[in-house]
């Protein structure tokens, strides 16, 4: 039966309409149930998910902007048998926080991060971030991002899926019903190569941002497909030779 | 049992004997052998040694490790700890226990890797963003090392925030016969307050480690409440040195190895017949102020606070003598370490103007 999953708190959502970060938590509460959410530590970051804490109910530690890998390590050592992800932004895992995704990645540390990138940073007012496609206009790139100026994208799955400590990348997006169910099998795929000590895990998850993309939620799911799907295409960059299914 | 021991050594084993089990750190001159000793030593004990990618990564993972409940540290030297201080206003902002070794070098920038105590100021007036304080102690010797580092992580650990203990190039690098205290059993206190995850607590109730206040009346009130801890800190903790203080005309004030200088300096003018003292602070916040108080220091007449910096811990001093009497700054910096004898000169250039 379709109901609400318990580990979502009463709260509402404080996200804009059309963002894609209230799907992710939904499907976040619910592949944490099929775990043991009482062993669950999550680690948030900063940007527009900040809150995610007052939304799902488990154990919080809230890092500063970039270093949730860093605070997950942390947590992680002390407490290994325990389920620890974080749930960072694309400003907060691309730009101010790339060395300690790199490193926590590269150690093999077994945690999984949940990577929203939307293209853009939301909370500050939706300025360039390292994901900003070419052309793409914010309010720090007002004619478009210029490779010739900004440089380019930064492909993130792409570029940890080559390090020996990952066991899982995978992309994913949230603009169809199909996707959505895709990007919930990748969740619990990572979550169930963290249980195995497989290594690090990590999905990217393209999602929407209607009100810094200047679209409708509903043009934004198109915007999705047209714009980041053909720059970021979707699919599992690196799974494990065995032990996970 | 007595054994040579480097001051370096000393704060790690004195750390792993106060029961902390994590070290997370990034190298750097002069405090190498912390690291390396716990490299080794933690797997011993069953603990976790881990090298970070950066002293921002560092300090991140102490934070983690600090909220999910466990004892933990780790050490740097001044352009380290400046990365670091990001996170220590975190840790101070979401009440998280933790020790900072900083074995301050020469500075600004790159500076050297000569001993000085120039990160007074960025030690005990915040460092980092926002209305905080960490404890700092400051060892003077190998020996003290291992009461002053399990004093850090109980007090840490009793108010919930940082504790940084301040050594310099000298003490990390000395060797010094120690007579290593008997191994105790460490009882750190339960921490109910750490994200364990809720599987450890029988209400199932669940923590979030946090430090984000973003209405400005619950900024205020978290930080009140800060504040009262610290008022607390202040009555409770400070601690000092007295050294010949009770008739002494000429007070000297030095923290750490500077103090030991000072030491040799009042009993060699006392030998010409001054009068002459030291104090030495062994917190540096909370500022142990009541030593200068005029039933403290009944007959003094001059104070001379001697530091490796340009003049910082000056500025606490006379904060405490409130202008009751002259204080006097003698200092070298950039590496350089005074010297006995021109910290004498000025002690018998001071004895001239009181007589």
């Amino acid at each position: 039966m379709f109901k609400r999953p318990a580990l979502l708190t009463e709260k509402n959502f404080h996200y804009c309409p059309g963002c894609h970060h209230g799907i992710m938590h939904r499907l976040l509460a619910e592949v944490l149930e099929e775990f043991n959410p009482e062993e669950t530590i999550g680690v948030s970051s900063v940007g527009c998910s900040v809150f995610i804490y007052d939304y799902i109910d488990i154990d919080w530690v809230a890092a500063a902007h970039g270093r949730a890998p860093a605070v997950a390590t942390g947590v992680k050592r002390v407490k290994p048998d325990r389920l620890v992800f974080t749930y960072q932004g694309d400003g907060d895992l691309a730009a101010i926080g790339t060395g300690e995704i790199v490193h926590a990645a590269a150690r093999g540390e077994k945690i999984t991060a949940i990577f929203i990138n939307n293209a853009v940073y939301g909370m500050t007012g939706g300025q360039m971030a390292p994901t900003t496609l070419t052309g793409q206009k914010t309010t720090t790139t007002p004619e478009g991002r210029n490779p010739a100026h900004q440089g380019y994208p930064v492909k993130m799955v792409e570029m940890l899926s080559v390090l020996d400590g990952v066991a899982y990348a995978a992309r994913v997006a949230l603009n169809t019903p199909k996707r959505i169910l895709e990007a919930k099998k990748a969740l619990r795929k990572a979550f169930k190569v963290q249980r195995a000590n497989l290594g690090f895990s990590i999905i990217e998850v393209l999602s929407a941002c209607p009100t810094n993309w200047g679209v409708s939620p509903v043009e934004a799911l198109k915007w999705v497909d047209e714009k980041m799907i053909a720059y970021y295409p979707l699919g599992e960059y690196k799974t494990p030779q065995e032990g996970v299914e | 049992m007595k054994v040579l021991m480097k001051g370096n050594e000393a704060f790690a084993e004195a750390a792993v004997r106060a029961g902390c089990r994590y070290f997370f750190g990034y190298p750097i001159t002069p405090q190498s052998e912390v690291p390396h000793y716990l490299a080794q030593r933690l797997p011993e004990v069953g603990g976790v040694f881990l090298q970070a990618e950066s002293e921002v990564a560092a300090i991140n993972m102490v934070y983690g490790a600090a909220a999910a409940g466990a004892r933990v540290m780790t050490s740097s030297s001044g352009p380290g700890i400046s990365l670091m201080q990001e996170g220590i206003s975190y840790l101070a902002g979401a009440e998280l226990p933790a020790v900072i070794v900083n074995i301050m070098r020469g500075g600004p920038g790159l500076g050297n890797i000569a001993p000085t105590q120039a990160d007074y100021f960025q030690a005990v007036k915040g460092g980092g963003h926002g209305d905080y304080r960490v404890i700092v102690l400051a060892p003077a010797n190998v020996a003290e090392i291992f009461t002053l580092m399990e004093k850090a992580f109980d007090l840490a650990d009793k108010y919930r925030m940082p504790v940084m203990v301040l050594g310099d190039g000298i003490l990390g690098q000395v060797m010094e016969p120690v007579e290593l205290p008997p191994l105790k059993e460490i009882n750190p206190p339960p921490k109910p307050w750490a994200a364990t995850g809720k599987i450890e607590r029988d209400d199932k109730t669940r923590r979030i480690i946090n430090s984000l206040y973003i209405v400005p009346e619950e900024n205020e009130k978290h930080l009140e409440q800060q504040f009262a801890k610290y008022r607390q800190i202040e009555e409770s903790e400070p601690l000092h040195e007295n050294f010949l203080v009770e008739d002494a005309q000429i007070i000297l004030v030095s923290f750490g190895t500077m103090a030991r200088i000072a030491k040799s300096v009042v009993l060699k003018v006392r030998e010409r017949g001054i009068k002459a003292g030291l104090i030495r602070p062994i917190t540096l916040w909370p500022f142990p102020r009541k030593a200068f108080t005029a039933a403290n220091i009944p007959v003094a007449k001059k104070i001379l606070t001697v530091e490796m910096s340009g003049g910082q811990m000056v500025e606490d001093v006379r904060l405490a003598v409130n202008g009751r009497i002259d204080v006097e700054f003698f200092g070298r910096t950039g590496g350089m370490v005074p010297e006995s004898k021109e910290v004498l000169e000025k002690v018998l250039a001071l004895a001239r103007e009181v007589e």
